[in-house]
């Protein structure tokens, strides 16, 4: 019980300090719209297109939206030394974990809906499959949340962390198979896209949008939940290695 | 927490043992920061841990936390075998480090219920309990001010608030009133000796001898990783009881005034100390009219002559062959000098 008021109480404060202030709301509105934009003015396609370009841009809000943070709420505050005030309170290192990073896999969330909104103004949406699209998208939150962390306590300067994370973001992007097929990928690079979690994810979020999957569902989301476990435990390990060394 | 129960920390001896600490030891790279550290506290003791820059005092100090890692030995707090597991003990601890860890952007109030909600206190508890200690450090004025703008005394003494925020039972402090100046070093040893009063635990590191002096029951001096020696401050001092020192300020204080004066004063120590400055040491009390009269016999204006109390730097010398001085100067490069005025 006691420990749950300080889980809440760090996510709040993570909330009110960094993920409600103006410069990141509007990171987040502002990446993915300008993603739309681009992509829908180069497919030169009707405004009914719309929908075939989601999965791809609701990707690239989440990742940006959660790894980016991480060199913030993490490695900026072991800089500071107040990580050091959370690593002496009696709560469990998953649990303070979990609470530094429950904030970001919200904001990342909430990114990922600003594109979906606003293409409702716009397009039909009434035959996405909403039942896997949300699971999905709270689960690639989690990986790339996770993935942030991972980069974020294994670096000590906030400048690393984000040179880091464009160093796994980028490659993501485009081979996770969200913009160009991963079929139609030179075959020495097709092995890497099966090494990012947002593959998986985007695979299913282009069978909840109407696009044809190319593994099973079920396979998508184990593997996720894989990514999101072994993610969570390294980090964990490499807190624990590195930090309280 | 099986092994607690078979280990002799929960003895009946360890009953009034607040910390216990047996053969720690730490490797940085090639520094042995720390190496075999024996100590006990007792509950309710102000113990000091005195050692110069690099002597291993943080280094103990987050080991006994649970921000560092052991590389050998056993940690107990409260009976709690913490040697594995440093979150076993947590929450019956309080931790001020040497430098503030708390959120510039949140106010002095905001930061003090943050600490407070760590320990699971409830939002009514811990914002009374936030507003007293404001009160009772003298902060309540700036409690909704950033504390990234506050002083640096004031920084320290909010720090020292966060870490008492839940009341515990065992506080360690790192180096309270280094770098704060003379008033706010005051207050603040104020504050630690009312804490003490009223039943804490406190381990407290410093390189500020008659701090330690002041506040300590016991005393470590730690150096070089090694303690070199543990004892109640009247055992420490007990060899200089019976020392008498005298100091005289006069016109001259060549080597030939020096042997005269030791030539007249069969059983004293007779040394120059620094230009002008001549100084007598016996083991009974000294006169002091022959002794100005025979410098004035030498044609010397005597302008001062001055007991002197042997300290407990006078002990920390002789057992660890550091000089007090050197120490101290060493420390306050950066800071303004928070020594015990
Ligand atoms: N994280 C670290 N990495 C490498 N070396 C370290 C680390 N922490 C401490 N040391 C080394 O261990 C030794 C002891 O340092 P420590 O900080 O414990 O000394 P201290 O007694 O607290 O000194 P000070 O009075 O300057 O605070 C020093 O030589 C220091 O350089
Ligand atoms: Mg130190």
């Amino acid at each position: 019980m006691k420990q749950w008021i300080a889980f809440w109480t760090i996510l709040g404060k993570d909330t009110r300090s960094y993920y409600l202030k103006p410069p990141n709301i509007s990171w987040g509105l502002l990446f993915p719209l300008a993603w739309t934009g681009m992509f829908f003015i180069r497919s030169g396609s009707g405004l009914g297109d719309i929908v075939s370009l989601l999965p791809g841009v609701v990707t690239v809000a989440i990742l940006f939206g959660t790894t980016s943070v991480l060199a913030v709420t993490v490695t900026f505050e072991k800089k500071g030394r107040t990580f050091e005030r959370l690593l002496l309170a009696p709560i469990s290192l998953e649990l303070l974990m979990l609470a530094k990073t429950s904030g970001a896999i919200l904001f990342g969330i909430a990114n990922a809906a600003v594109p979906v909104v606003m293409a409702a103004f716009f397009a039909d949406l009434s035959h996405v499959a909403w039942g896997i699209a949300v699971p999905a998208v709270v689960l690639m939150a989690i990986a790339s949340t996770f993935l942030g962390l991972f980069i974020a306590v294994s670096v000590s300067e906030v400048f690393e962390a984000q040179t880091f994370s464009n160093f796994f973001r980028f490659p993501m992007i485009f081979l996770c198979g969200l913009f160009f097929p991963i079929a139609k990928l030179p075959i020495v690079v097709r092995p890497l896209s099966y090494l990012f979690p947002v593959t998986y994810g985007a695979d299913v979020l282009h069978a909840a949008f109407g696009a044809e999957n190319t593994m099973p569902l079920g396979l998508d989301f184990a593997l996720l939940g894989v990514f999101c476990a072994v993610l969570f435990a390294l980090s964990l390990h490499n807190i624990r290695r590195r930090w309280i060394a | 927490m099986a092994a607690s129960t078979t280990s002799r920390s929960t003895t009946g001896l360890d009953l009034d043992i607040a910390i216990r600490v047996e053969g720690l030891s730490k490797l940085y790279g090639d520094v042995q920061a720390v190496d075999g550290v024996d100590f006990a506290v007792r509950r309710g003791e102000l113990f000091g841990f005195l050692g110069p820059n690099g002597a291993g005092k943080t280094s103990t100090l987050n080991m006994l936390t649970g921000l560092a890692r052991l590389d050998a030995g056993t940690i107990s707090i409260d009976g709690i075998d913490c040697t594995r597991n440093p979150k076993a003990a947590q929450h019956l601890i309080g931790v001020v480090p040497d430098e503030s860890n708390l959120y510039p952007e949140l106010t002095g109030f905001e930061n003090l219920c943050f600490c407070a909600a760590l320990y699971g206190m409830r939002r009514r508890e811990r914002e009374a309990r936030a507003r007293e200690l404001l009160a009772q450090f003298g902060l309540a004025e700036a409690a909704d001010r950033g504390f990234g703008g506050y002083s640096r005394g004031m920084k320290r003494k909010l720090t020292i608030a966060a870490g008492i925020i839940h009341d515990p039972p065992i506080l360690f402090l790192d180096e309270p009133t280094t770098g704060i100046d003379v008033a706010g070093a005051r207050q603040i040893r104020q504050l630690i000796a009312g804490l003490h009063d009223a039943g804490t635990t406190i381990f407290l590191t410093t390189h500020y001898i008659e701090e330690a002096e002041r506040l300590c029951e016991r005393i470590a001096f730690i150096v070089r990783g090694r303690i070199v020696r543990t004892d109640a401050v009247a055992e420490l001092m007990q060899p200089t009881r019976d020392r008498h020192v005298l100091l005289f300020a006069v016109s001259s204080s060549d080597a030939g005034i020096v042997e005269a004066l030791a030539e007249a004063c069969p059983g004293c120590r007779v040394a120059g100390a620094g230009p002008g400055r001549i100084r007598v040491e016996a083991d009974a009390p000294i006169l002091i009219a022959p002794l100005v009269r025979l410098l004035e016999e030498h044609g010397v204006e005597v302008t001062e002559a001055r007991q002197v109390r042997p300290s407990l730097e006078d002990v920390f010398v002789e057992v660890t062959g550091i000089e007090a001085g050197a120490m101290q100067k060493d420390k306050e490069k950066g800071g303004k000098g928070g020594g015990a005025a």
